[in-house]
Parts: structure tokens; C-alpha cells; sequence
């Protein structure tokens, strides 16, 4: 009993904090979300389900989160299979290795609106790094206008994100890869093996842990993503790249509805939630170590 | 053999990937606007420094950056120093008090920062912290605070209890079991989350985008959306502006690559 008083200073400061701006705002986006409030007005109405019905119909909705979903399945695909082949080069230590993983983890730092900005440049239909580059080596026809092409602007910018985290989930691999034993590889290459079997009969199994982690933490990091989207495109043109999280700020910020974009808040919240308990059987049933 | 040709094509091909548009930023950067317009792809003629002196002339650059920079240290000092007695207290107070509270921090890593905007927003704006940096960092600090105490804890876990049980039979009391014996032992730990979080504030968008309205309150990243609509696609004064809101961290990376490494490592595991 004196221990628990004791220790109530260290708790304190952050439980305050925690409850007042995190968990009372998290319990106010569900009430927002049944009522009618437009975010500046003093009054609102109370609304019961209403917003879920709407919000549910909304075609903007609907698109939203299927853009979400392309987007999402591209990012992990690229992301994972990208950053697995390129451990699989760079684990062992040496100098020029980690020279390499470093220039790769660039950038993961770099903000993403700075990232958005450097790849709208890249982007540019006239002036841009990838036409040009496309144009010097006789592909004229394929040059594009990556963010203006209502059909491919989502997988333009899934295509920014990956780049931006390759490096990241490369360090994940090579950890994984570290963990292996070396007299595992060697005594399955005394055995014949080639690589190609190395792989998979006895790296895979090993690797399963890391590349769990890495699909669950790129699912979840590409499904919350807002910030490069919101930069490059804002979920235009005509709402081919508008993803959940962009939704529920144009609702909130420009439109000013308030309750529905709370509304919206809430099924983003059930989906990630979602999500997450599924990562988390995921990672339990075959993880190793930490 | 073909396989490490294969391999070494892949790395050389991964570099440009992720090279060529970086250095087409400099580029750009250091490019007269004719310059450019001229030869938007080329190497730069001559080193023009032309862009950068008009961003810090036509804009209050160091406003900007000291912005940055007072959220970014005074959140993640705050952060570590919160988080860390939070942890600490669960660490101490046994499994089912320790566990509970842990579990009531665990819950909030499943919301995240957008769910949370529209109630923050309105909530800030309720209390009167709209465009005060204090209202930021404290905003900030919260909803941080349940991965930060996640990660924290996992590395308090590991730490031998016979320490702590030294030090309290020497009659030493918590807060110098904390500050003597946990802080020391953790401050590798310390030091890697306190990277990954310098990179999380220093580059976040969303709240400062919803707490702060004034021009002088800017952050680095909203001030580079705002440049936007200023230099309408002027390419090589966008650019310069990403290059200078960058460098900060390009520099702490070279010097601190292996912290910044294990915390994105541990950001990921543990978050």
C-alpha cells in the first residue's frame, strides 16, 4: 500500500495527460459522431445512428476505402518483397553494407511533405526526373502524368510511400537475418545445399517472425498514411486518390461536418482495429525473440 | 555467381532508386529559376546559392526553424522524462496494478492520430490553445505517450531485479533507484527512442496543421505547404525549402545512424 503511494508521483503527470488529451478526446469523437454538429456552431443536434447509415451509403466513403485497400496491398507487396531481397544482399556486417543500409534509411527520416514534394517534382509531367529518364531512353510512350492519371495517381503515390520505407523494413530483415545462426548456413551448404534451397528450406522458416512483422507494421503504417497523400494529391483528381484518412479531414475541415467525419473516424477506428488483433495473432503464433 | 550479379544489380538499381531524386532536389536547388526552365534535369552550371538567400529573405526561416526545433526538443525531453516514470511505476507496483495500468497505455497505441484530430481540434479549441506552441508539445506528448511507454516498459522488463533490490535494501528511494540505477541502465534505450521520436515531431504534419493558425507559429513542414501556394510550382525555391527543412535531421542521422537505426527497430517491434 505505501509502495503505491509512493510510486503516484511517477504515474501521475502522464496518466493526467494521457486521460485529458488522449482518452476524453477519443470518447468525445464517439459522441461527436452521433450528432449533427458542423464544428463552429455553439448547438448541435443529436442524431443517434444517422451518420452510420450516411456515411455508409456516401460513394466518397466507398471509394475512400477501397482506394485505401489498393493502396495498402501495393505499398505491402512492394515494400515487402523489395526490402526482403535487398537484406538478403546487405546483412552481412561490412563496411560498405552498412553504408548501403544507411543511404536506403535516408528516407525514412525525411518528412513527408518534403518526400511528397521531391516526388512531385519527380512526377512532373513536363519537367519531371521520370519522364525525362523515360523520354532519353526511347520510351516515349510510356511517359505519363503520374498524378494527374485518375487510373494510376493511387498506385503513383503507393509507389512514393514504398520508396520512402523500403530501408526501413530492410532493417527489420537484416535483424532477422542476424538472428539466424551462421552454422546452420554453413553446415546446410556443406550439405549441398544450393542457394536457391538455402532460402527456402532453411532461411524462410527462420525468417517467418521478421517478415510477419514486417507485413503487419507496413499494413498498418500504409493503411494510416495521410500525410504524403495529403500533400500530393489531396484525394484528387476527382476522388481516385482519396483514402479514409483524407476523408475524414475534408469532412471535417472543408465540407464542416463535423459528426460525420467523426462517424467516419470510428469506422477507420474498427478497421485498424481490426487489423491490429489480427497482426497480433499473427506475430504471436510464430514469433521467436524480440 | 549469377546470383551475386544479380544481387549487385539489385543494390545499384535500389541506389538509384533512391539517389536520383535526392539528387535532383540538390540540384534544383542550387538552379537559377532560367537555369532551370532551361534545363530542368542537368547538372547545375555553377553552384547558385540564389534560392536559399531569397527563402531566408522573403521568409522568417529561423522563426520557422526555431519553432521546429523548440517542439521537437521540448517534446521528446518531456516525453522520455514522462514516459519513463510511467513505466517505472509499472515496472514497481507488481503484476496486477502494473498490468492494468499498462494495459490502460496499450489500449491507446489502437487510435491513431486520425481518429483523435476532430476531438483534439475541438478540445484545443475549447480550453483556448489554439496556435500556442505549449498546446502542441502537450498535445503531442499525449499521444505519444502510448508508444513511448510500450517501448520503454519492454526494455524495463528486462532489467535484473537484483539491482533494484540492492539498491532498496541500501535504503535508497525511489526516485534514486530511478534516476541512479533504471535511467542509467536504460540510456541506450533512452537514446534510440529519443531518435525515433526527433523524427516523428520534427516531420509531423497533422497536429500542427490542426493547432496552429498564425504565420509565426509555423512549423518547418506546415511552413513547406505554405511555400507552395506562395511559389506556385517555382520548383528550385520549393526545393531549397525541402532541402533546409531536412538537413537538420540528414546531419543528426550521419552522426547518430546506429540510435536512429535500433529505434526505428524498436519503434517497429514494439509498436
Amino acid at each position: 500500500m505505501k509502495k503505491r503511494v509512493r510510486l503516484l508521483p511517477f504515474l501521475a503527470p502522464g496518466l493526467a495527460l494521457y486521460l485529458v488529451l488522449f482518452v476524453y478526446p477519443t470518447l468525445t469523437g464517439f459522441y461527436y459522431s452521433l450528432t449533427d454538429w458542423d464544428g463552429l456552431s455553439p448547438s448541435y443536434r443529436f442524431v443517434g445512428l444517422d451518420n452510420y447509415v450516411s456515411t455508409a451509403k456516401d460513394i466518397v466513403f466507398k471509394k475512400s476505402l477501397v482506394n485505401n485497400l489498393k493502396f495498402m496491398l501495393t505499398v505491402v507487396l512492394v515494400q515487402t518483397v523489395m526490402s526482403l531481397l535487398l537484406a538478403l544482399r546487405l546483412a552481412k556486417q561490412s563496411k560498405r553494407n552498412i553504408a548501403f543500409r544507411a543511404l536506403f534509411f535516408v528516407p525514412t527520416i525525411l518528412s513527408s511533405v518534403s518526400v511528397g514534394f521531391i516526388w512531385t517534382f519527380v512526377y512532373d509531367p513536363s519537367l519531371g526526373l521520370l519522364n525525362g529518364m523515360l523520354k532519353s531512353v526511347g520510351l516515349e510512350a510510356w511517359t505519363q502524368n503520374w498524378l494527374g492519371n485518375a487510373d494510376i495517381a493511387i498506385l503513383s503515390v503507393a509507389a512514393v510511400q514504398a520508396w520512402a520505407h523500403i530501408g526501413q523494413m530492410m532493417i527489420l530483415f537484416v535483424a532477422g537475418i542476424q538472428a539466424i545462426p551462421n552454422e546452420l548456413i554453413e553446415s546446410a551448404r556443406l550439405d549441398g545445399a544450393n542457394p536457391f534451397q538455402l532460402f527456402v528450406r532453411v532461411m524462410w522458416p527462420l525468417l517467418a517472425p521478421a517478415a510477419a512483422i514486417v507485413v503487419s507494421y507496413s499494413t498498418i503504417q500504409s493503411f494510416k498514411a495521410f500525410d504524403l497523400v495529403f500533400t500530393m494529391t489531396g484525394g484528387g483528381p476527382n476522388y481516385s486518390t482519396e483514402i479514409l484518412s483524407t476523408y475524414i479531414y475534408n469532412s471535417a475541415f472543408m465540407n464542416y461536418t463535423f459528426g460525420k467525419a467523426s462517424t467516419a473516424s470510428i469506422y477507420f477506428l474498427v478497421l485498424i482495429s481490426l487489423i491490429t488483433v489480427l497482426q497480433f495473432r499473427a506475430l504471436r503464433t510464430d514469433r521467436v525473440s524480440d | 555467381m549469377a546470383l551475386k550479379w544479380l544481387g549487385r544489380f539489385l543494390v545499384l538499381l535500389f541506389t538509384i532508386i533512391i539517389l536520383a531524386p535526392l539528387l535532383i532536389v540538390l540540384f534544383t536547388s542550387f538552379k537559377t529559376t532560367p537555369q532551370f526552365y532551361a534545363d530542368p534535369l542537368g547538372a547545375p552550371e555553377s553552384l547558385s546559392f540564389h534560392n536559399y538567400r531569397s527563402l531566408f529573405e522573403g521568409q522568417p526561416m529561423a522563426a520557422y526553424f526555431l519553432n521546429s526545433l523548440t517542439v521537437t526538443l521540448a517534446t521528446v525531453a518531456l516525453e522520455l522524462l514522462i514516459a519513463g516514470c510511467v513505466a517505472y511505476a509499472i515496472m514497481r507496483s507488481g503484476r496486477r496494478v502494473g498490468g492494468l495500468v499498462f494495459g490502460l497505455f496499450a489500449l491507446g497505441l489502437m487510435v491513431p492520430s486520425q481518429v483523435n484530430m476532430i476531438p483534439i481540434y475541438s478540445l484545443i479549441r475549447k480550453l483556448g490553445w489554439s496556435n500556442s506552441l505549449t498546446g502542441l508539445v502537450l498535445v503531442s506528448l499525449a499521444v505519444l505517450l502510448p508508444l513511448s511507454v510500450f517501448m520503454l516498459s519492454g526494455f524495463m522488463k528486462s532489467l535484473p531485479k537484483e539491482l533494484l533490490e540492492a539498491g532498496e535494501i541500501d535504503g535508497a528511494g525511489e526516485w534514486r533507484l530511478f534516476g541512479q540505477i533504471v535511467v542509467p541502465l536504460c540510456a541506450p534505450y533512452f537514446a534510440s527512442i529519443a531518435a525515433f521520436l526527433f523524427v516523428i515531431v520534427w516531420n509531423d504534419l497533422l497536429f500542427p496543421m490542426l493547432l496552429l493558425t498564425g504565420k509565426d507559429k509555423l512549423t518547418l513542414p506546415l511552413a513547406l505547404l505554405s511555400f507552395r501556394g506562395e511559389y506556385v510550382s517555382n520548383y528550385p525555391m520549393l526545393l531549397s525549402g525541402v532541402v533546409v527543412a531536412a538537413l537538420p535531421l540528414i546531419i543528426l542521422f550521419i552522426f547518430l545512424q546506429r540510435y536512429f537505426i535500433h529505434g526505428a527497430l524498436a519503434g517497429a517491434l514494439k509498436g
